[in-house]
Order: C-alpha cells, then structure tokens, then sequence
C-alpha cells in the first residue's frame, strides 16, 4: 500500500498550534544554553497559565495555546541562543534563561517587541525585528537551509507537511532510474562536497554497472576546519538527507545507503539516526518503499578521527573496517567501490539539494545559479568579519557581496570594524587557497575560482584583515594537512613535512631566497603528483599565497621582516623617522635599552641589543614603531 | 579486580556479537570497546583480533590510524581546544597553552598523572561561530579565553577535590 | 594499421596484448619506468608516485593503476613527471636512514639504483634524523623501520599471498611505519619465517637475518669437525650471485667454494630428501591401503608447518609425521657421523645451507635438539650468506675447479632434487609410491609426472593407479593453503595428498635465494633449471639411492620402522600466537 503523504502533512497541520516558539537548539545554541532556556520558557508559560505543548505527538489531542519547539541550526551561531515568535516572527538573539520571564510577560501575552533582545545591524545600528529584516539573512538565498531553524529537526511529520518525502514518492512511484539521472543532469547539480563534479552523471555511471547489491553513501565527513554546513543541514533538516539518498537510491538502483558522519558532531548523528528510525517506522525505509517495489536502508557509522576518510576511495575503506587510505582512480566506485560494489557517494549538501530539485523541477535550481554551477551554493563565512556564519548563496555571487554585504564587512582583531582592513579571504579550506582584494569582484562558481587557484571546496570562506601573516596562514593549513595525510604516498606524507619545515624556517627567518625556489618546486611537485585529493590540493594555501603574497615572503626570507608583525621572530620593530616626535616613552619602556634618543629627537633602534618583545610598539602613541 | 576485568571482557564479547564477529566492523566495535575501558589496552586489542579473525597488526593499524582511538588509558575529563581555522584565528593557541600550563603538562604529555584530565587539539567542531571554543567531555564551551578556559578546569578541580 | 588495439607511446605505438596495466605495456615498448611499490602479483598500490605518465585528456596518473585503453596517447618523461619522481627519491632519501657501505641491501637497493639513474645527486630537504630501534627479534628477518619507504610490497605479500598479515602499517602520515601490532616483533608473532617479506623489500628495511658469524667461529675453531649441506634448490640459486647459470658445473665450483671455506665434508641435503620419500612415501602407502587419516599433508615446509599449527591446529593428524629432509640430515649425521668421522658430537658442528629463512627456524624448535642443549643442526646460512662468505673470503668462484660430494651422505636422486619446486616432493613421492602400490617398475620415459607441475596456486590433479584415483592438491603461497584447508574443515573438497610450499614456486624462489625482484622470471628459469638437473642425473627414483639403501641396511632396517620413527620423524603441536 502507498503510504499517503498528504494525510500525515493534513493531520500534522490540524494537530499543530499557530502560536509557536522555536528555540535554536543547534550545537551552538545549546552549547550557549539554549536547553536551559527552553526549560525556563516552559516553565514560566505555565507559570502565566498558558498551556503549552513541548512535543506535538503527544498523547493528549486537545490544542493547547502554544508550541514550544525544538529547531535546527539557523547559521548564525554567534547570536545564540536564538528565538522566533509565530506568527508574529519575532526574531531574538542572545537570548537568556533570564530573558524568558519578559518574552512571556510581553511578547507572548502582550504582543509587544521586546528591542534589547533584537538584532543590531552593525552597520546602521537598527533593530531588525524579524529573520529577514536583518541583512545578514535578507541578502542570501535560503533554498536547502530553508526549513533549518524553523521545523523541528525531531519530527517527521513537520518535514511531510512541507511537502518532505513527495519528492522520493514520485521518484520511486512513477520515474525510471534513468528519467531521474536525466532530471539530475538537467537541473546542473554538481556536488557540493569539493570538486563540483555532475551528480546526475555520477549517477547516471553507476547506473550501468549491474549489481545484486550497489551502495549509496553520504559522505557527512566534513573535515575542513572552518566549515559547518552538512552539519548544520543534518541537525536541522535530516529528512532532506535522507529523502535526497533514496532519490539516489531508485535513480543507481541501490539496496543499501551508508551515512558516514563525523564523530566530532554528536548532536547530528544523533539526529540522524532518530530520523532513520522515524522513516523506517512510516516504511520509508526498508523493504518496499511506497509500495513500489523499491527495498532500502541506511546505516549510520560514526568516523573515527581521519580527515582523509573524506576522500571517497578512504571513505569506503574506512567503512570496510580499514585504514582510511586512499586508492587510485580508475577503479571509481561507480564501478568498483564498497565492498566492491557500484557505489554512489554524495555529499550532504548535495543529496539536501536532491529533493528541492525533485519537488520544484530542474529548470527552477538551474535558474538559481551561473551557467555552469547551478543552484545555491553554502559557506561557512568567518574569520575577520562582523557577521560570521552559514550563507546560502545563488552560485555567481561576488565575494564582496558575502564579506561586505551579507558579512557586514572586516573587522579587527577585536571585533571592531576595519573599513580599510581587508587583506585576503581564504576559500576552500585547507585544500582551497587565498584570493585578494582584486578577486572581490570574481561570480564565485566551481570553474571561475578554479581560474584563480582556488577551489570552492567544502565552502569554507575565511576573511583576514591586514594583520595577518599570510606566511602564517599558509603555515596553518599546510599544518593541517602535514597531520591529517594518510601517509600512503610519498609526495603527500614527505611534502608535507617538507614544505612545513620551510614555512617554520621562513617564519623564524632561517631561509633564504633559494628556500622559495626549492619550496614553489616541490609545492608543485606535490600537486601534480600526488595518489589522492588531499595531496593534490595540499599545496593550494602555500602556492596561492607564493602567487599573491610573494612580497610577504619576500619580506620573510630577504629582509627578515614579518610585514604583518606575527612572526616573532622576524619582529625587530624600527622607528619611523616620518612618524616619531621624540616623546622617549618607548625608550623608557625598552627593557633592555635598546633605544637611543633625546626628547624631541628622532629615536632609533639598536638591533644588536633588541628582543623583539614588542613593548615599543605598544606604547608608542603615534605609530611610530613598525 | 578480576571480575571487574571478566565483567568488562564480557562486554567486549557482547560488541563483537552484536556485530556479527563481522570483521568489516572494526572501527565501530573498537569505538565502542573503547567506550567501555576509555581506552584500547593490549590484550583486549588481541582478544578482538583473535575473536575477528583479523590480523593483530591490522587491528592495531587501525586503531593508530584514526585519531579518537587511544592506546593509553585517558583522563576522566576530555579536553578538548578546537584549533579549527575559525578558532585558530580567534587565538585558540593560547587557550590550549594556558590549560596545558596549569595541568602541568607538555607536548608528549598530554593526560596527567592522576588520569583525571587528557587535553587534545581537534581540528573544528563545527561550532565556528563562538570561537574558540572548547569541549569537556560533552560539554561545549564558547568565546574561550585563556582565563576562562582556566576558570572551567578549576571550576573541575573543585568538584573532585569535593567528592 | 589500425590504431584502436594500440597505445601511443611518446608517439610510438604499442600494441595492447593483455597488459594488465600502463606500466607494463611501457616496459615491454623498451622504456625503462621506475617504481618501488609495483609488484605484478600484488594489489595496486600507487604509494611510490615514480611510474607517474601524462595521459592526454586526463592528466598525470600512475601506469601502474591505469588500464591501457586503445587510443590512449602518453608520454613518459615529461618534464613535469621528470621533476615529481626527481621530487619524490629526494624526499624518500631525506627519510631514509642512509647507511650505504653498511647497508645489508648494498648492491641491490633500487632506491639507489633510482637515484642514481634518475641523476639525483643532492638532497635538498631536511633529513631524518631521529631513529627507531631496529626488529632484532626474528631468526629469520631483520627489520629497520628507518629505511623503509612505505611501498607496503611486504605488507601486501603477507596478506594477500600467504593470508597471514604479520605485519602492517601503524599511525598515520610522517609517523607511518610498518610494524607487527604494539611494535612487538615480527618474530612472536604469526609470522611463519618464509622471508618473502624480506625478498620484495627494495630498500634494506626488510634482510635476512644473517648468521655467519657462528659458523665462521666454528670453522676457525680447531676443535670442530664442520660439515655443511645443502637443499636442492640452492645448487640452482647460488650462480645467480656470480654470474652464472646453474648446472653441474656451478654445483661443483660451490662443492669446491665449501671447501675452500674450510668445511671438513660437504654433503647434499637431497640424500635426506630421497630418505624423506621412502619414510613419507610409505606413510602414504600406509595410510592409503590401512585406512590412515587421509589426505596427508607433506611435512618438509616448515613455513607451512609453523601455518597449521597455528591456524588449523585440528588438521594436524592429517600431517605427515616425517621430519623434513634438513632435520632427517641433521638425525642422521648425529648418529652416524662420530663413529665414520671419529668425532665425538659435541665437537660435531652441522651447517645448512638452505634456500630458506624459516629453516633458521625450524632448527630451534625444541622438539630438534638431539641430546639436550645440542641441536640435530647447529646453523642456518642462506645462500646469499653463502655468497657472502664466498666473496668475503677472497675466493675466485668462477674460475673454480669443480668438485664432487663427500660420500655417502652426498649420494643423491633426481627426484631428491625436485624437492625444490612446487609439485616435486608429489612427483618424488609418486615415483615411490606408484611402485610400491603396483610393484612395477616405473618405464624411465613415464617418471616425468606432467599432471603435478605447474605454476598455479592451486594445482589439482587426479592420477589412476591401476585403478585407484590419486586425488592431489599442489599448494603454494599459504592463502592457497587457508582455502584448501578451508575447504577440507567444511567438507567440501576430498583429497588423498597434499603438498604444500610456503613460497610461490617452491623453494627455488625460497626468502634465502639471491634478490631478484622480477619474481616470475625468477620462478620460470629456476623452475627450468631444476627440472633440467633432475633430468641429467643417473638415477631418478629415491628408492634407487644407494646411500638411501646403505642407511636402510646398516642403521633404519625398514621405512617407518621402529628407528625411523625414532630418527626421522616427529609430532607437532597447537601453536597460540
């Protein structure tokens, strides 16, 4: 029998309240408290004699007043914990335990806005009342983050009642695999978990390979640091993911699908597998999907701490039970993958993508995009900027409509804005590189980065202001790598190490101009030969910043200066003569008398006798010490 | 002390079991028998081999493959200083260093002597937004400073110093 | 000419004739391709990055891991693949503990062949400079993880040929090396000593373990009577480290080289194993026609030995309780040798010469101590020790004047001799036991036993004795053995004899031979070779031996006769490990 997806959605919706407050209880939010404060919301509604529902499956049917629920990640972490008033859509931010008695006083019983507990646009200093007042949110284009921060991440049926599931229904029921690889190659979707290749193609390869037994596989192993979107899509809409693999799933005709997810991100494999647990329960997963014929199911297997198991061919290794060590392609696992076995691995964000494009055609997402990468694309944008966070974006946005416009623009160290203060954005996490100033401007889309360098990868964007070292950003990454190769393949295992230790001699100003010739050779050695992914993008921090910041490292090797100020040991301040007034406080200050001058007098730094500890410049009032 | 052994290598066999002695299922019973010592010791890893039918030096090349997996017993308290690219920037560095001075503890070093706190790095928790950030066992602490990352060890330190 | 079957290669076309990979298919057009993580018999492994070719429309890939594929046009030596495989030896040596004059691998080390012919001629990287302790604790191997490249031939062969998996990688990244689990040695573990591990190694990582030194004390020792003698298959691998071909010339400068070293008689291990067929082959016969425990494994592999022990303890009674020929020697010089040499045991001292590293193991089991504390055979060498010796002792090998065995213990069969290839101690045996089952004398034009040679893994073959269906597996590389025995457990297959060798090949190809790493040439010509010795000698049947008959008359009386049993054969025992 076909499961009736409209009489599920037709009842939730009778059953639920309009009244409604959402909590964000993401891992953010809770870690902010968001529990803590959905327990004193409750309990000071009831406190006012408001009834209240917590869980909308609960056995008693009457309609209370008021929904309290759960939801997903909103990707706007640092202004949690967060609350949203229905149907008024009221947006809180930073919102308090403290805080709940007011928002029932006023709020819930009064109808009135509480301002302390709005946003603030940094820019204009205006309270923005609802979600999309704020510009943050207003200037992206929600489309798989959509449902996110408003349904319940816990509850099936909200997700049928947004239409969840009538994508797979009508997959399953009445589209031939091939119709749906075709759909997926019409609508442009390219996978979003790195290298932007076609996923109807991807699937449309696996198809043709005949099997008793093929895979679908989620790759949730989101390793780069800095990004958070597959974790924010499983937290906050799970069903998407799992709706998207069984799309993927009667497209390759697969009988098993695999979620391998980070272990780093308990909250969302936790939602997972109650999601997985749901869909089996209404017989969306397991034998004879919808009644047509289609038997599938998902098991979910946590990593172990490897970010190479981000790699498809280490990714199946590592869920064979082996070391998470790449193999070389071809075999690909359209073919040969788990187990053996034709297999199909998508990214999150990709099989979230599947679904929408289900339910709202393939000419609808290709519109959404540039020509060549359609749809939307998630970053995870944070760093030097005011607003840190997810943003969905239509593929060919500029960098400087997401840094300055959705981001709020740069700022310092401290959190300041630092009009002037942009240096350079990094894209694509450890494997993507470092585009300047001059890039701002560039649609960002899978092939036009490319042009640059870059990838857009996993969607990390990382902004830094002028006081950053880009010898050290390069020196961050390529740590990164050096720790997390496999250390199957030389290049890889050694040329990590390698270029690692000429970034620690350049930075501690051991090395010499010859060290940037034998580091841009092996850099790129390393890129061209490496067995896996990992290796090959390795390199990316350290050759894109050679080509954009050679000048730094110039600096670093020739004049044994840090331009930036970060590398200590390059950090022998000098006065400038333009700028000294002869005001002998840092010559005071110097603990070591290393400063010579009289008042008035232009002062000067022996070199000989200097720490490099930096009091000088701090004191200086006029930015004289450089 | 035997029979809390006997009693923890009867759970050991209950994974394998419930895996089906399946060898393919290697890293989520070791996850798990790592759940029941906190750690893999030795024997244990050879008792799984054995049960598995899998090599020794495969076990154990799987078990120093993957970071989470510790082949010395940890701490009661898991600390750990994401040094993802977000909280990297916001001065996690120094966060780490302040708990690492405290303990006492130091680069090859990084469980204290009373097994009461184990600190690790961890590349993102995909908790960018409050960087940097620091998990205790579960629980995740935001906007770390290095005074207040002291303040959640002593906070620890007192309550055991309590029990 | 059409071009859809061929390859272009730097714009030559090479035909596609089965090549299984880029890399082969490039050797056979002349172009030499470095690796150090190939091996044919193995799973693709890509780790070495050397054999990196550009293929049009997909880039720089490795030849070993891609498919030719008609049409396909490639380069080799690009200069971008020229600077990755110069990058790459580079960054191997900068973490590579380089000990060249006192390497062990010295003469055969392909990183250096590489370097040198690829003309890296500096390092520019840091180099390595602390180091692990080395794995002393095996009789058979020597392990020094700081030389090791990491192009995992030996993890590889452990597991996938012999089913094993001693040993592996450990950690991740810079920290990878490659250990048995908790850096234990391999030596206590399930290693089974074959020293194959050690024969694919290209760098010095992975040597036999070499023990010369005991035996040269001893020849330098007055008081020592030391006798030496050797297996089969070392006659055919100890010209390969001179420069010449096998034969009875080679034999007779090796008999003259012992001499020479100071060895007091020279005898041949084949004299054992012709003893070994009259005990085993009557065995069979026994087992056969009383109802014994069938089928019956052989026994003279102790590689395989150390296998079912550990893994199917439960087929042990299936076998065979004969000794193997080097033991049997041993037993027999110990009780005949003082009285025919005068010399009193303890100042007998019995040297092997083996093509075997598991020997080395094999004469420290307890159960082979003759008087307590006196081992049936006192030492081991390989013949790479042997030539080793040969070399270091200033002698002439080419130009030797041949010479003949000390007798009788160096009288000898051709069938003896096959003992050193897969399916010969079957073929031996078959020429013992079809005789004594019909009790006709084998026409010397049928002794060649075609059915029982070959090279595969698993060879079976079924031989009609008047009647009665012989059904025999040949089995070497021990994961051969794991699905044999596999199948036996379950029932699913029926057998009456088994042989079993360790080492794909045989012992021609045994973990002691000189290195060569082109295994199947290697296999193919002293697999030739051997068969061609058995070929020329006067008498091909172990039971036409005169020695053998002598040792009956004098001291055994009959095979698995009450001396026998004491002398030559043994028990073996459920091995936890």
């Amino acid at each position: 029998m076909t499961l009736d997806l409209k009489k599920i959605a037709e009842s939730y919706r009778a059953k639920v309240e309009d009244r409604r407050v959402i909590v964000c209880a993401g891992t953010a939010c809770v870690a902010n408290g968001a529990l803590k404060l959905i327990d004193a919301l409750k309990a000071e509604i009831e406190k006012a004699g408001i009834s209240v529902r917590v869980d909308v499956h609960e056995e008693n049917k009457t309609k209370k007043d008021m929904y309290l629920s759960k939801s997903g990640c909103h990707g706007f972490c640092q202004q949690g914990p967060l609350v949203t008033i229905l149907p008024e859509d009221i947006f809180y931010v930073r919102v308090k335990p403290e805080d709940a008695a007011e928002i029932v006083e006023k709020t819930l019983k009064n109808h009135q806005i509480i301002d302390r507990l709005l946003f603030i646009e940094p820019a204009d200093g205006k309270h923005a009342k609802s979600h999309d007042d704020i510009v943050f949110y207003k200037r992206q284009k929600r489309v798989s983050l959509k449902e996110s921060g408003y349904i319940c991440p816990e509850d099936i049926e909200e997700y049928i009642s947004e239409g969840g599931y009538e994508g797979a229904k009508k997959a399953i029921t009445s589209m031939t695999p091939d119709e749906i690889c075709k759909l997926m190659l019409d609508s442009g979707l390219r996978g979003r978990g790195g290298a932007g290749f076609p996923t109807g193609k991807k699937w449309q390869f696996t198809l043709v390979n005949k099997s008793d037994v093929k895979y679908v596989v989620c790759n949730a192993d989101e390793g780069d640091p800095g990004a958070f979107m597959d974790r924010s899509v499983m937290e906050g809409n799970p069903h998407a993911v799992i709706e998207g693999m069984l799309i993927a799933a009667k497209a390759i005709e697969a009988t098993n699908g695999y979620i391998y997810c980070r272990a780093e991100y308990p909250l969302a494999v936790k939602r997972v597998r109650k999601a997985i647990e749901d869909a089996r329960s209404l017989g969306i997963l397991g034998k004879n999907v919808f009644g047509a014929g289609l038997s599938f199911d998902i098991e979910v297997m946590e990593g172990a701490g490897a970010f190479v198991c981000g790699e498809e061919t280490a990714l199946i290794h590592s869920i064979e039970g082996q070391r998470g060590m790449p193999t070389p392609k071809p075999p690909f696992p359209a073919k040969s993958g788990l187990f053996g076995k034709p297999t199909v691995i998508n990214n999150v964000e990709t099989l979230a993508c599947v679904p929408l494009i289900m339910r709202n055609g393939a000419e609808w997402f290709k519109k959404l995009g540039s020509p060549t990468s359609a749809g939307t694309k998630t970053f995870a944008l944070t760093g030097h900027v005011a607003n840190t966070g997810l943003v969905e974006v239509p593929f060919g946005t500029t960098l400087r409509e997401i840094i300055f416009n959705i981001g709020g623009g740069v700022t310092d160290d401290q959190g300041k804005p630092m009009p002037d203060g942009f240096k350079a954005v990094q894209i694509g996490g450890p494997s993507g590189a470092c585009l300047t100033p001059e890039h701002l401007d560039i649609p960002i889309d899978f092939d036009t980065v490319k042009a640059y360098g870059a990838i857009v990868g996993s969607g990390g964007l990382v902004v830094m202001n002028k006081t950053t070292c880009m010898v050290a950003v390069a020196r961050f990454f390529m740590q990164f790598t050096q720790s997390e190769s496999c250390g199957k393949c030389v290049l890889c295992r050694e040329g990590t190490k390698q270029m690692l230790a000429m970034l620690d001699d350049i930075m501690r100003g051991d090395a010499d101009e010859e060290t940037l010739v034998k580091l841009e050779e092996l850099a790129l050695a390393v890129s061209q030969g490496s067995l896996c992914g990992l290796g090959k993008t390795a390199p990316n921090p350290v050759l894109s910043t050679l080509k954009y910041f050679r000048h730094e490292y110039e600096a670093h090797v020739i004049k044994k200066k840090c331009p930036a100020g970060q590398c200590k040991a390059l950090c022998a301040p000098e006065i400038d003569p333009a700028k000294c007034k002869g005001c002998t406080l840092c010559a005071k200050k110097c603990p070591v008398n290393a400063i010579e001058g009289a008042p008035g007098k232009i002062h000067k730094i022996d070199s000989e006798k200097c720490i490099k500890c930096g009091v000088c410049k701090e004191t200086c009032k006029f930015g004289a010490v450089i | 002390m035997t029979g809390q052994t006997d009693a923890k290598l009867e759970q050991v066999c209950k994974i394998i079991e419930k895996h089906h002695s399946d060898g393919s299922k290697l890293i989520p019973i070791l996850q798990e028998i790592q759940e029941v010592y906190r750690y893999l010791p030795e024997e244990v890893i050879d008792f799984t081999a054995r049960k598995l039918k899998v090599p020794a030096a495969q076990v154990y090349g799987v078990a120093t493959f993957y970071s989470h997996f510790a082949l010395t017993p940890k701490g009661k308290y898991l600390v750990k200083v994401c040094n993802g690219t977000a909280c990297h920037v916001k001065k996690s560095i120094p966060v780490l260093n302040a708990i690492v001075e405290k303990l006492k503890l130091s680069e090859g070093k990084m469980t204290t002597d009373d097994l009461l706190f184990t600190v690790e790095t961890v590349s993102c928790l995909g908790a960018c937004g409050l960087a940097p950030v620091l998990v205790i066992n579960e629980d995740v602490h935001g906007m770390m400073t290095p005074t207040k990352a002291v303040a959640e060890i002593d906070k620890i330190l007192a309550q055991e110093a309590a029990k | 000419m059409t071009t859809d079957k061929f390859v272009l290669v730097n714009g030559q076309e090479v035909p596609i004739e089965g090549e299984k990979n880029l890399l082969e298919l490039i050797r056979k057009a002349g172009i030499e391709i470095p690796t150090l993580c190939y091996h044919p018999k193995l799973s693709v492994y890509g780790a070495c990055r050397l054999c990196v070719v550009e293929i049009e429309g997909r880039g720089i890939q490795t030849s070993c891991s891609t498919e030719p594929e008609p049409g396909m046009k490639i380069k080799t030596h690009t200069p971008a693949l020229r600077n990755i495989r110069k990058v790459a030896v580079e960054l191997f040596l900068a973490n590579h503990k380089v000990e060249c004059p006192t390497c062990d691998q010295m003469g055969n080390c392909k990183l250096e062949e590489i370097a040198r012919k690829l003309g890296v001629n500096e390092v520019r990287f840091k180099k390595k400079k602390d180091f692990r302790p080395a794995d002393t604790g095996s009789v058979a191997i020597y392990r020094d993880p700081d030389k090791c490249v990491l192009c995992g031939q030996c993890v590889r062969y452990c597991k996938e040929i012999h089913g094993i998996g001693a040993i592996d990688f450990a950690f991740r990244g810079k920290d990878t090396y490659v250990t048995p689990a908790f850096d234990r040695s391999v030596g206590d573990g399930e290693c089974v000593n074959c020293g194959q591990c050690a024969a694919v190694c290209p760098v010095g990582a992975i040597v036999v373990k070499k023990h010369i030194s005991p035996v040269q004390k001893a020849l330098d020792d007055k008081t020592k009577t030391v006798v030496v003698h050797m297996a089969p298959a070392v006659r055919i691998g100890i010209g390969e480290e001179f420069g010449l071909v096998a034969g009875p010339e080679t034999t007779g400068k090796m008999v003259a080289a012992l001499r020479k070293l100071g060895f007091d008689k020279v005898y041949d291990t084949v004299y054992a194993a012709d003893l070994t067929i009259m005990e085993e082959g009557t065995e069979f016969v026994n087992r056969l026609t009383k109802g014994g425990v069938l089928p019956q494994f052989t026994s003279c592999c102790p590689g395989w030995i150390k296998f079912i022990e550990e893994y199917y303890p439960e087929l042990l009674p299936n076998l065979s309780s004969c000794k193997s020929p080097q033991q049997m020697m041993g037993a027999v010089m110990r009780e005949l040798l003082p009285e025919q040499l005068g010399v009193k045991n303890e100042d007998l001292f019995v040297v092997s010469v083996m093509p075997c590293t598991a020997k080395k193991f094999e004469i420290r089991r307890p159960e082979f101590e003759y008087t307590k504390g006196k081992r049936d055979t006192d030492e081991v060498i390989t013949v790479q020790e042997l030539a080793r010796m040969i070399k270091g002792s200033g002698i002439d090998f080419a130009n030797l004047k041949p010479e003949e065995f000390d007798m009788p213990l160096g009288d000898k069969t051709g069938a003896g001799v096959i003992f050193g290839v897969t399916g010969g101690v079957t073929e031996a045996a078959l020429r013992f036991a079809v005789e004594k089952v019909t009790g006709k004398v084998i026409d010397a034009k049928d002794l060649d036993y075609k059915a029982v040679r070959g090279s595969e893994g698993l060879l079976e073959a079924t031989l009609d004795v008047e009647g009665t269906k012989l059904r025999i597996a040949i089995v070497h590389g021990l994961s051969n053995a794991h699905t044999v025995c596999k199948e036996l457990l379950n029932g699913e297959v029926k057998y009456d004899f088994i042989e079993v060798m360790t080492c794909p090949g045989g012992c021609i190809n045994g973990g002691g031979q000189p290195i060569d790493f082109n295994q199947a040439a290697k296999i193919e010509r002293r697999t030739k070779q051997i068969y061609e010795a058995d070929k020329n000698m006067p008498r091909r049947k172990s039971q036409d031996n005169p020695a053998v008959i002598a040792t009956y008359e004098k001291l055994l009386k009959e095979p698995c006769g009450e001396k026998s049993h004491h002398l030559l054969h043994t028990h073996y025992y459920k091995r936890n490990f």
